[in-house]
């Protein structure tokens, strides 16, 4: 059910805080019995770009991204359009975050939908702040850094950036802080 | 041919023994254009009243005749319906200003038919100019259709709306239409009160609500009205009050927050529509509001539910109203629940469509499957068109599908990622199509989807004897599946293959078909130039059409065959290379 494609990005090992059901340790065999899954179904298409194909065995790895073929599935442009414009109307409503930096004279504003995850938006903010953030952990936060990125969730607390799934955090975060010096410190300790 | 009315002699033997007048009258009467062409063929007086008393004109192929043969063969038309580009340019398989452009056809009808009245179009080019033209040459001018055309905007609607003083019937659906703003709609004139028909649900903007309002008020014979999505559900209600009298209506956007009284009035608006037999439209609808309609859905046969994104829970609530259902489209946000609950409430279901929500994304595990198939098979008895989109099928469901429903006249799968096999078995599908082959005695229109082996297209040969239209993608593995195809079907007429390993050899196993066929499309297959070629030079009454991408390769991309009185087609763009 869940995509594991966001966890996968960057230096940010989100596989740690992945929620899944299952105990630790069986994600291994987990992941192994979603590709094959996956294998049945992209078989045919590999086989196919090589030119020529007979019956139905497995190809041996599934492509993660697939080109799309002109004109398929066949479905009337109009009605293509249709959910085209509605995905488009949903993106262009942004989701926009205000971002304030201990020290910094003025807020700054981005929007969420922007990015594809953790790493892309930890990027974005070094680059706007000029600074660097340092690397995530779960078990110290960021480390390398004075700087602590962190957000306030919809119940009013102060979290820290990247301990919850992206998608659970672009939907809870109101605003956005990075913090410095010492209170980064002891957000990062994980009390 | 004899232009001239032949009179009755009755010292001749091989007159009829009715006068032309009798003959004439009785011929008037008969509606199907296949009938006619029967009658035409029995003999010359026969063909001579017929050509008289024809008034409508269907051409399937604008290309397999022209406007100077129709006119100079039919005199009398009133009505005429043409078809143009071959099917695949739906799905942009067929490059922009390829031709079937209307104007044409509307300036010798100008001049031979000025009493024209309907005009009706799919897949053809129609630019605004030409409308213009349509608006302003015929003054008896009714009625308008146009499906799937491009080329016009909403200036050309402003036009017809200006000058056609009798219209009943402006049908625009599923156009490339380019929206120049909804200013057409205050075009029609005051005192203009005759429209029984306005479809303009493809808009992509708004209209003067206004002007709608007052336009619909005033056309007291209104029985048809599609809006497009900007019409929300307030509007709409006012829309209701002024017309009771529709049989099909298409909403706009169902989704407003509403409050109790509104609710009720729009609820009051349609228990008063009690002739509703056709809903449609209902863009964002959601479960919140369907109950203003229950009242107006006891009587619809035709439900269109294909662009509200519903759960299984909304037709769960809402299909138990519609229980004279012939016809249901859907998407597959409904999932196989949604397709159970059609299953127990559609007894007497006759087509399904099941639109992908997601068509591109193929990761999603969502959508609808072989069982949901199967669960409406169960309890639609009555099934016989079907176009189902789905991830995954398998054949021993496909089997037990047509055991259920063994009337298909139209069988169109697609199971959306090409050359997917039977993915239980991890087989091909070759046994599921060869069991609505076998089973399907009636079949009439087959698409055909999954990892397919020639064998599939020998079932089709050998079983499959009302065939008249076949669509195949992606699928066989030599020429002989086509020939199969060639050689068995008797009754078929249009043909078109995509990305399929079928060659000369195959293309030219038809060469005795071609001239029996509307056409044959083949694109991304093997074919080359020489067997193009010699095919024309064997054929000179069919049309062989190429359209190559690479100069150096010898392999056609495309190929259009097709029957042809005209002969080569005059209009045909750079890219297109008649042989």
């Amino acid at each position: 059910m869940e995509n594991p494609k966001p966890y996968e990005r960057g230096d940010l090992n989100f596989k740690a805080t992945e929620l899944r059901l299952g105990l630790p340790g069986s994600e291994e065999v987990k992941r192994e019995a979603t590709s094959s899954v996956r294998n049945n179904k992209r078989a045919s298409p590999d086989m196919a770009e090589e030119g020529g194909y007979k019956g139905g065995s497995n190809a041996n790895n599934a492509p993660t991204a697939k080109a799309q073929v002109v004109g398929w599935p066949p479905i009337r442009s109009y009605r293509k359009n249709s959910f085209a414009t509605k995905k488009n109307e949903a993106e262009i409503s942004g989701i926009f975050m205000k971002v304030s930096m201990d020290g910094a004279p003025y807020l700054r504003k981005i929007d969420l939908k922007v990015y594809k995850g953790y790493s892309d938006l930890l990027k974005a903010l070094e680059n706007m702040f000029k600074l660097t953030i340092g690397e995530y952990s779960e078990r110290e936060g960021y480390k390398g850094s004075e700087y602590a990125p962190t957000y306030e969730d919809k119940d009013g607390d102060w979290m820290l950036v990247g301990d919850v799934p992206w998608d659970m955090f672009m939907s809870s975060c109101k605003r956005l802080r990075i913090m410095k010096g010492s209170e980064a410190k002891g957000l990062a300790c994980g009390v | 041919m004899d232009p001239k009315r032949s009179r009755n002699s009755p010292d001749s033997p091989e007159s009829t023994r009715f006068p032309d007048e009798v003959l004439e009258r009785v011929l008037s009467l008969l509606r199907s254009h296949k009938d006619r062409s029967s009658v035409s063929l029995v003999c010359k007086d026969w063909y001579n009243a017929e050509r008289w008393t024809r008034t409508h004109v269907f051409i399937g192929n604008c290309y397999s005749v022209s406007p100077e043969i129709v006119s100079g063969r039919f005199p009398a038309i009133r009505s005429v319906t043409l078809k143009g580009k071959p099917r695949f340019s739906d799905f942009n398989l067929v490059p922009e200003n390829w031709g079937a452009d209307i104007h044409q056809w509307l300036v010798v009808f100008a001049e031979k038919y000025p009493f024209l009245e309907e005009l009706r179009l799919k897949r053809m080019t129609v630019t605004d100019e030409s409308l213009e033209f349509l608006a302003t040459s015929f003054s008896n001018f009714r009625a308008i259709s146009l499906l799937s055309c491009d080329g016009f905007s909403t200036d050309g609607l402003a036009a017809i709306a200006t000058h056609c003083k009798n219209l009943t019937e402006l049908d625009i659906q599923e156009n490339d239409m380019e929206d120049n703003g909804g200013g057409w709609l205050s075009c029609f004139p005051e005192n203009f009160t005759s429209l029984e028909v306005l479809n303009f649900a493809s808009q992509q903007g708004d209209v003067s609500f206004d002007a709608l309002e007052r336009l619909v008020a005033r056309c007291k014979s209104l029985r048809v009205l599609k809006v497009d999505k900007y019409v929300k559900l307030e509007q709409l209600h006012r829309l209701l009050v002024q017309s009771p009298q529709l049989t099909d209506l298409g909403t706009g956007n169902f989704q407003q927050e509403l409050t109790p009284r509104q609710f009720a009035e729009l609820e009051s608006a349609f228990r008063n529509c009690k002739n509703l037999h056709t809903l449609s439209g209902l863009w964002d609808a959601t479960s919140l509001y369907f109950p203003v309609l229950y009242s107006a859905c006891g009587s619809l046969t035709f439900l269109n539910l294909s662009y509200a994104a519903l759960q299984s829970g909304d037709l769960v609530k809402l299909l138990p109203h519609c229980p004279n259902l012939r016809r249901l489209w859907v998407l597959d946000t409904v999932e196989d629940k949604g397709l159970e609950a059609i299953g127990s409430s559609c007894p007497l279901l006759a087509e399904l469509r099941v639109f992908p929500a997601d068509p591109f994304d193929l990761d999603i595990n969502h959508g609808v499957t072989e069982s949901g198939f199967i669960a409406v098979s169960c309890g639609c008895p009555k099934l016989h068109y079907v176009l189902y989109f789905c991830r995954q099928m398998t054949n021993a469901a496909v089997a037990t599908i047509v055991q259920n429903c063994p009337d298909f006249t139209h069988f169109r799968l697609c199971i959306m990622n090409p050359r997917q096999p039977d993915y239980l078995t991890g087989e091909p599908m070759d046994e599921a199509f060869g069991a609505v082959v076998k089973t399907c005695t009636k079949l009439q229109r087959l698409a055909i989807s999954g990892l397919l082996t020639d064998l599939t297209f020998e079932y089709i040969g050998k079983y499959a004897k009302n065939l008249e239209t076949l669509s195949v993608a992606f699928a066989g593995s030599s020429d002989w599946g086509m020939q199969c195809v060639l050689r068995g079907c008797a009754k078929l007429r249009k043909l078109e293959i995509r990305d399929s390993p079928f060659g000369n050899a195959a293309l030219l196993s038809g060469l005795a078909k071609y001239e029996s066929m509307r056409s044959l499309w083949m694109s991304a297959c093997n074919v080359t130039m020489n067997a193009c070629r010699i095919l024309a030079r064997e054929k000179p009454r069919l049309n062989v059409e190429v359209m190559k991408d690479d100069e150096t390769d010898s392999r056609v991309d495309k190929v259009y065959v097709y029957r042809s009185v005209a002969g080569p087609r005059r209009d045909a763009p750079p890219f297109v290379l008649t042989l």
